[in-house]
């Protein structure tokens, strides 16, 4: 179902089960065991939605309905370098659209997704309060500025060698 | 009591009621889309807008709770300009093939665009066609035509299973089943709810429509029918018939005139079904076998129990259900005697369901059945052949397999292979005089138990329709709580008659009646006006015997029309 593989570990596996005991009984428990279980991945694998679903009794649909509602939960991992795209008012009229739009088919992946090899993930946000800098990437924390779209090759470049 | 005025009309209604149900007491229509009876009342597709004192702006009837002295309009021209824009938003992301649909001229949405002058364009059209899912042996989904409204998400929730649900948000939100699996590899128990409760064009059973076509005019082959006992209460429907007319007599006559084709009477195998499960009953209490036993007619029950509760798989009666019994002696027994080779014949059968469809596939019953019919595609076939339905003559079923009991009729309703199974069973331990009705078990209430002293003994049982009451017996029976000897289950609330494969029913029409029910009591009145109430006095089901069978649960009886299940994953 997921298109990354799914490598989770022992200790990852015993925290999420305790954290669904900590919350079993408790109404509208899935939301929290939600963030609990992306806090413990770094995102939320189809196995672990499976597990919840089994776990807390409710329809595995219901628990991908939540987990793709809010934007806050992630259905794929994150990379080691960490990209986002701003997609605000000001970046998106000076054009961010066409970067994220370089971005991915540099790094051949879709926003949201993760390289094969786990080395980038690329995200959109909205506003980062870099306006006069429009339209900006940021990546690992790092902001880059101004940005056309023939500037992100080299700047993945360096990540890239890293 | 609570005091109002709908469009100046005066109504007193309890304490909680919401405008919805104060119009309909004044019988005031108010249009509705997302809210159905029983289903679902959420509020959310805004169809049902009005004007009420005291509201900030305009109001959902079918959730906004009436008050004292409120006032409330649900005709002007604001009201009626919400409306046109709801519906012409709907409509602007709506796939509007609308002369070849299935629900054309039998769309809620259709329907409702011609009442408020919608146009089809107003917001222009959104071209990104969605896949349409087709993987199921039962249900396709074309989410394309799919409103949002949800009703098919509450009616899979209803049954405790919630295959499909909404995903992602926004303009990227759909209904469908987690990631973008299929809905054939899912916990869907193909019970079809999700299809009748739909309002559009979005969900409908896999057709097998064309290949019925197409096996009718192959000279290889001969072409049999038989029609589950609820298909009579329910095809007239498709036809402007009123709800709970009995159609039999025309259905029989118009399946023959489809082409050179026999039509049998699938009660015959209900009956059939209740000496091999009477039997089988009476032998695990006899031999301490598993108990409760649970009925196996209904493939949306199996593969729910397959998915959720293996454990009791051994509890559930080895028969199978009456379409594979039906089947399996068509290209045996009837092949025989009549010598025709089994691969020459074509057997389909008429059933109210979807999951029947599934079941077809099931490698444990043996491949008999060629096709499975929906009530619908059945209704599809005879307007396609022309035929003025309304208009035609009564036939009688062919023979051998013409005249059945009232108890085989029954079947098609919650509560009526319980009172079928009594019948029998009470016959076979107290003998002549024994008693024909036993009421208790019928009505469409989710949950009935009743005890019953059956040859001396007492007999406690359960009946269950819909899942989510079947998985409240089921807990019960593990916990310990409840000691059934035996409990009747059948998917889709009500039973057969309200089966995912019967007639699409207007949300107007289920919200003002009583649906189950008015169906139901076609096949009780068939029952008390047939001459023959009893499985066990059907003559068909002698010969079987004494032709073919030798005895219930005989070796070949085991070999032919019993069967066992197993454990299944969800996903």
């Amino acid at each position: 179902m997921s298109q990354n593989l799914f490598e989770g570990t022992a200790e990852q596996m015993s925290e999420l089960l305790k954290c669904i005991e900590a919350h079993r009984d408790e109404a509208g428990a899935l939301m929290p065991v939600l963030h609990e279980a992306q806090h413990i991945y770094g995102y939320l694998p189809a196995e672990v939605q499976t597990i919840i679903a089994e776990e807390l009794g409710v329809p595995l649909a219901e628990v991908y309905g939540v987990a793709t509602f809010y934007s806050q939960f992630s259905l794929s991992p994150k990379g080691k370098h960490r990209i986002s795209v701003c997609l605000g008012t000001a970046c998106y009229v000076k054009g961010s659209d066409k970067i994220l739009e370089a971005i991915e088919k540099e790094l051949r992946i879709s926003c949201g997704e993760c390289t094969p090899d786990k080395k980038f993930s690329i995200d959109s946000c909205r506003c980062v309060g870099a306006c006069g800098l429009a339209p900006v990437m940021i990546v690992d924390g790092e902001v880059y500025g101004k940005l056309s779209a023939k500037d992100v090759a080299g700047i993945l470049d360096g990540y890239i060698k890293d | 009591m609570i005091n109002l005025k709908i469009n100046g009309i005066p109504v007193s209604v309890p304490e909680g009621s919401t405008i919805l149900q104060a119009a309909k007491i004044a019988n005031i229509r108010i249009p509705t889309l997302c809210y159905l009876k029983d289903v679902q009342c959420v509020g959310s597709c805004r169809m049902c807008l009005v004007e009420a004192t005291g509201a900030r702006g305009l109001v959902a009837a079918c959730v906004y709770p009436v008050s004292e002295g409120m006032e409330v309009r649900t005709n002007t021209p604001r009201v009626r300009k919400s409306r046109k824009t709801t519906l012409e938003l709907i409509l602007s992301t709506h796939k509007k093939k609308c002369l070849s649909c299935v629900r054309s001229m039998n769309c809620e949405l259709q329907k409702l665009a011609l009442e408020y002058n919608a146009e089809e364009d107003t917001f222009g059209t959104d071209h990104d066609l969605k896949p349409i899912d087709d993987l199921s042996a039962s249900v396709v989904r074309d989410n394309s035509k799919c409103i949002m409204c949800t009703r098919c998400v509450a009616a899979c929730e209803h049954q405790t299973i919630g295959a499909i649900g909404p995903k992602n948000r926004g303009y990227a939100k759909v209904i469908g089943s987690p990631y973008d699996v299929s809905l054939a590899f899912t916990p869907c128990v193909n019970c079809g709810q999700c299809v009748v409760a739909c309002p559009v064009g979005a969900l409908y059973e896999k057709s097998a429509v064309a290949d019925v076509w197409g096996a009718i005019v192959d000279p290889d082959k001969q072409v049999v029918f038989f029609t589950a006992p609820s298909v009579r209460a329910t095809l007239g429907e498709a036809f402007g018939l009123p709800v709970g007319t009995n159609v039999e007599g025309k259905m029989v006559t118009a399946i023959k005139q489809l082409g050179d084709v026999k039509c049998f009477n699938m009660d015959i195998t209900a009956d059939l079904t209740i000496m091999e499960e009477a039997n089988e009953l009476l032998d695990r209490l006899k031999n301490g076998g598993k108990i409760p036993m649970f009925t196996s007619c209904c493939p949306g029950w199996i593969k729910f129990a397959e998915h959720y509760y293996p454990e009791i798989l051994p509890n559930i009666s080895t028969c199978k259900s009456p379409q594979e019994m039906f089947s399996a002696l068509l290209k045996t027994y009837y092949c025989e005697k009549h010598g025709i080779k089994p691969e020459d014949l074509y057997v389909v059968s008429v059933i109210p369901c979807t999951a029947k469809k599934f079941e077809v596939s099931r490698d444990e019953l043996g491949h008999y059945t060629d096709t499975a019919l929906t009530t619908r595609e059945l209704a599809k076939m005879i307007k396609e052949a022309g035929l003025d339905f309304a208009n035609l003559p009564d036939s009688a079923f062919d023979l051998p397999f013409g005249e059945a009991s009232g108890a085989g009729a029954i079947f098609g309703a919650t509560g009526g292979v319980m009172e079928a199974a009594l019948r029998t069973a009470s016959y076979k331990l107290g003998g002549s005089g024994a008693p024909i009705e036993f009421k208790e078990v019928r009505g469409t209430e989710g949950v009935k138990e009743a005890e019953y002293t059956v040859g001396g003994a007492t007999v406690k049982v359960a009946v269950a329709s819909g899942l989510g009451n079947a998985r409240k017996v089921i807990e019960a029976v593990k916990s310990g709580e409840k000691d059934y000897a035996f409990v009747e289950i059948m998917a889709c609330p009500g039973g057969c008659i309200n089966g995912g494969g019967q007639p699409y029913v207007h949300d107007e029409v289920r919200n003002n009646i009583d649906l189950k029910a008015v169906r139901a009591q076609a096949l009780y009145d068939y029952d008390s006006d047939s001459k023959m109430r009893c499985s066990h006095d059907n003559p068909a089901v002698e010969t079987l015997y004494k032709e073919y069978f030798g005895s219930p649960n005989s070796h070949k009886a085991h070999k032919l029309l019993h069967t066992t299940y197993s454990k299944r994953e969800k996903y």
